[in-house]
């Protein structure tokens, strides 16, 4: 169901580079395609909208259509674009200097306020401070209790009154107190979950906000959310001036695009992703991952940085450099392959290779060892010198490869042409790069 | 009202359903319906109907499918008044449902062997709330229920359903936290039999669809079971929440490789979500879509049918009736 854009733009451009001219029209393909990507990765209907047409705007500004790969610069633009929107400076936490830092966590049912509120907790106290979370969901069954074993798995107090006789605001107002007395700081309030539309509920959250006067208030948003995502985010900011999102169940395989439709319509910025169930699973957010993943051009950067979990300094630094000048070839990507495979399941790590994911899961394919073992074996085929340089692969050496391999032509060829599409991206982010739009801080330095 | 006598209803309204779903149609669908009272059927008229449909999370391939067969339906029949197309439109949405509906299997419950249901989904979708849920909807045909707390891992989901088991007066068999939840089941079906439970409904831990080891388990969960009553579990329950957007599909499918899913439930059809990935797994999958949740009480469960939901969708509490 899910082809990359990137094959999609290639298709729509190719099929006009043989008639030899392309035209005003090929760009409304494009923007097409473009716009259909966006809506499957459930970006809202009214953002894709503006966004496409900005990106249309610049696309002919560009030439695009006088560009040697125009597909290429498409999506560069339309990566750019995206990276703008998602907002290209990270945002810490704001923790002002004088006690109490608050912390108040917000959003619908389910979507990791009470997990988030552990594992904030736990990055806090690793920052050296004295954190203390309080439990202000009476709501849910057994919803203290769920904090209190989170408090107790990592070592951090938490705060409760029994669900009888108190209400979220007070709980949230001693709670305070509490840590005041105590020196506890911040102070992170978990709250129960709740529909946008729930005035009753929506009313006790601005009671509590304006009783404890929080620092952040931090909607908790589910990656997988789809077209609602705008109207939840709306209405809770609307009330409660929301200061930060926290985008959760990252680790699964939604593109996330419920992101970039809060992120647009509130302008609040995304200062984590949940990764996962434990309380570690927490990460900063990078807005050129999220990008890719909205695309389903698969996660370049989460690619290097495993790999460079595998490969010394130097090996790293050296990649890096032949990723971003475009060298990086199909030697490097073999050697990668062959080093990542001890890093777990190879499924993942394909997901990650922009175009191989989803041509595999379009295939409905499960990815194996033995597509692994496949590609090593084409790769394995090559001479030294057709992997550095693939495009030279054709004709009698494809079939020779082919035959090296036991695989078919066509296999060869839409591994080479994934690889060709993943050096796109890669130059695309070494580009970004140079132009200083990437964040400082990434995992590592171009 | 001139809505009705337009657009007549063929289902007998569920009063239920309806109110769950009251806020669902004040948003995208009323407009649907208002979209038709236009004079035309003009190209703007069908774009503005892929516009509603996708923002009802329905996906842009089942969005065009049914804009499309909507477009040549119109055309070969030479119909020109669009209410008469919103009519086709409404008969093509409850058509996509049923094809799935039709699907579902009717319960026989047999003496002695307990019916054991297991309820699956990704994180936080509403599993347990659901089981409760359930729990209250086997009571009221007077059958007795019992649930497995086969959710070990997340922190206190066995005292979740625990509070639930008391509020409803069922038994719930549970061990300690990050216990095997093999060995919980394997327990709760042998109690189920010796307590000649009618229905045993076991929880899961919310589980992300691409983590391998974690699907895998549940394929262990249902031998576990099998070796017990080879025809169980009888009902093995998906539940998904009406907010997700495109990646609802995926989690059917997943989850229906993994274990054979019998029924789908979509839960918190009470927010403003509409639930429109109903239709692409209908028309993907063919798995029945049974149950609707509808809010945060045990007895917010709903069963799911095709033309009280678009109907519902369409017109909404009141305005039909
Ligand atoms: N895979 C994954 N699961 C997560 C993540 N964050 C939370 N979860 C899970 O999602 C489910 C719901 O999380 P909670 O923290 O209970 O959500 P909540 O918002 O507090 O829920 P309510 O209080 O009921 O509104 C639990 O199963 C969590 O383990 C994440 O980043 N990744
Ligand atoms: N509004 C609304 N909330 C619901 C509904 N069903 C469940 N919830 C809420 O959603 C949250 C999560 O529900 P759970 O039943 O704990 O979800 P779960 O799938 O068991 O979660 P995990 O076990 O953590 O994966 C709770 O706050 C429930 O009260 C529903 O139909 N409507
Ligand atoms: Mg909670
Ligand atoms: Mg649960």
């Amino acid at each position: 169901m899910f082809e990359s854009l990137s094959d999609r733009l290639n298709e729509t451009f190719g099929r006009l580079n043989r008639k030899g001219r392309l035209t005003e029209q090929d760009v409304d393909d494009a923007m097409r395609e473009v716009r259909r990507a966006l809506l499957e990765a459930d970006v809202n209907f009214k953002v894709v909208k503006d966004f496409v047409a900005a990106v249309r705007e610049r696309a002919v500004g560009q030439d695009v259509l006088r560009s040697l790969t125009p597909a290429q610069t498409a999506i560069g633009i339309v990566n750019e674009e995206l990276v703008r929107v998602l907002g290209t400076d990270r945002e810490p936490l704001r923790l002002p200097e004088r006690p109490p830092q608050i912390l108040m966590m917000v959003g619908l049912q389910g979507s990791g306020k009470t997990t988030h509120t552990g594992k904030l907790a736990l990055q806090l106290r690793k920052e050296g401070r004295n954190p203390l979370m309080v439990a202000a969901d009476l709501q849910r069954p057994a919803a203290v209790n769920q904090l209190q074993a989170l408090g107790k798995q990592v070592n951090i107090p938490v705060y409760a009154e029994g669900t009888t006789g108190s209400s979220p605001v007070t709980v949230a107002v001693n709670a305070v107190k509490h840590a005041m007395e105590r020196g506890y700081n911040p102070v992170i309030i978990d709250t129960a979950g709740r529909l946008q539309i729930d005035e009753p509920l929506m009313a006790e959250l601005v009671t509590i906000r304006d009783r404890v006067n929080p620092t952040e208030i931090l909607l908790v948003a589910d990656a997988m959310t789809g077209q609602e995502a705008v109207g939840v985010a709306q209405t809770f900011h609307d009330r409660l001036a929301v200061t930060g999102l926290i985008l959760t169940k990252m680790d699964g395989d939604a593109r996330g695009g419920a992101a970039l439709s809060i992120r647009a319509v509130t302008g609040v910025p995304i200062k984590f992703i949940g990764t996962g169930e434990k309380l570690d699973a927490l990460e900063p957010f990078y807005p050129e991952r999220l990008a890719g993943r909205i695309l389903g051009m698969g996660d370049v950067l989460s690619l290097v940085e495993r790999a460079q979990e595998l490969t010394d300094d130097k090996d790293a630094e050296r990649l890096q450099n032949r990723m971003i000048k475009g060298q990086f070839d199909l030697e490097d990507f073999l050697d990668q392959l062959q080093k990542i495979k001890k890093m777990g399941p190879l499924s993942q790590l394909m997901e990650m290779i922009p175009g191989l994911g989803s041509q595999m899961r379009q295939a409905k394919a499960q990815i194996s060892d033995d597509d692994y073992k496949r590609i090593e074996a084409i790769i394995l085929s090559m001479t030294p010198q057709e992997r550095r340089r693939p495009e030279m692969v054709r004709g009698r050496r494809l079939n020779r490869i082919a035959r090296g391999s036991g695989t078919q032509r066509n296999e060869v060829n839409q591994l080479l042409k994934q690889f060709r599409d993943m050096q796109g991206m890669m130059a695309q982010f070494g580009k970004m790069a140079k132009k200083g739009k990437l964040p400082a801080n990434l995992p590592f330095d171009f | 009202m001139v809505l009705n006598r337009l657009f007549r209803r063929r289902a007998e309204p569920d009063v239920q359903v309806q109110q769950g779903l009251e806020k669902t149609r004040r948003g995208v669908f009323l407009e649907i319906t208002r979209l038709f009272d236009r004079s035309t059927m003009d190209d703007e008229l069908y774009e503005d109907l892929e516009m509603l449909l996708i923002q009802a999370d329905v996906g842009w391939d089942v969005s065009q499918r049914l804009v499309e067969d909507l477009r040549s339906q119109v055309r070969d029949r030479r119909i020109v008044h669009p209410t008469d197309a919103r009519e086709l439109l409404r008969n093509d949405m409850v058509a996509l449902l049923e094809l799935a509906t039709r699907n579902r299997k009717v319960k026989i419950l047999q003496r002695g062997v307990p019916w054991v249901i297991l309820v699956v989904g990704v994180n936080g979708v509403g599993k347990t709330t659901t089981i409760a849920k359930l729990a209250a909807y086997h009571q009221r045909f007077g059958r007795s229920v019992m649930l497995a707390a086969g959710d070990t891992f997340r922190a206190a989901a066995i005292d979740q359903l625990q509070i639930w088991g008391q509020r409803l007066d069922v038994p719930v068999i549970a061990h300690g936290p990050g216990a095997d939840p093999g060995a919980v089941v394997f327990d709760a079906m042998q109690a189920a039999h010796n307590r000649g439970a009618d229905v045993l409904i076991v929880d899961t831990a919310g589980r992300l669809h691409n983590k391998t080891n974690l699907m895998f388990e549940l394929g262990k969960i249902r031998k576990v079971m099998q070796r017990h009553v080879e025809s169980a579990p009888q009902e093995v329950l998906l539940a998904i929440d009406a907010t997700t957007g495109q990646n609802g599909l995926i989690q059917a499918q997943e989850f229906s490789k993994s274990v054979a899913i019998t029924d789908i439930m979509i839960a918190k059809l009470d927010g403003t979500a509409k639930g429109g990935i109903a239709f692409s797994v209908a028309k993907e999958l063919g798995t029945p879509i049974s149950y609707i949740g509808t809010g945060e009480k045990a007895t917010d469960l709903a069963e799911f049918h095709p033309d009280t939901y678009v109907d519902s969708l369409f017109f909404g509490v009141g305005e039909g009736l």
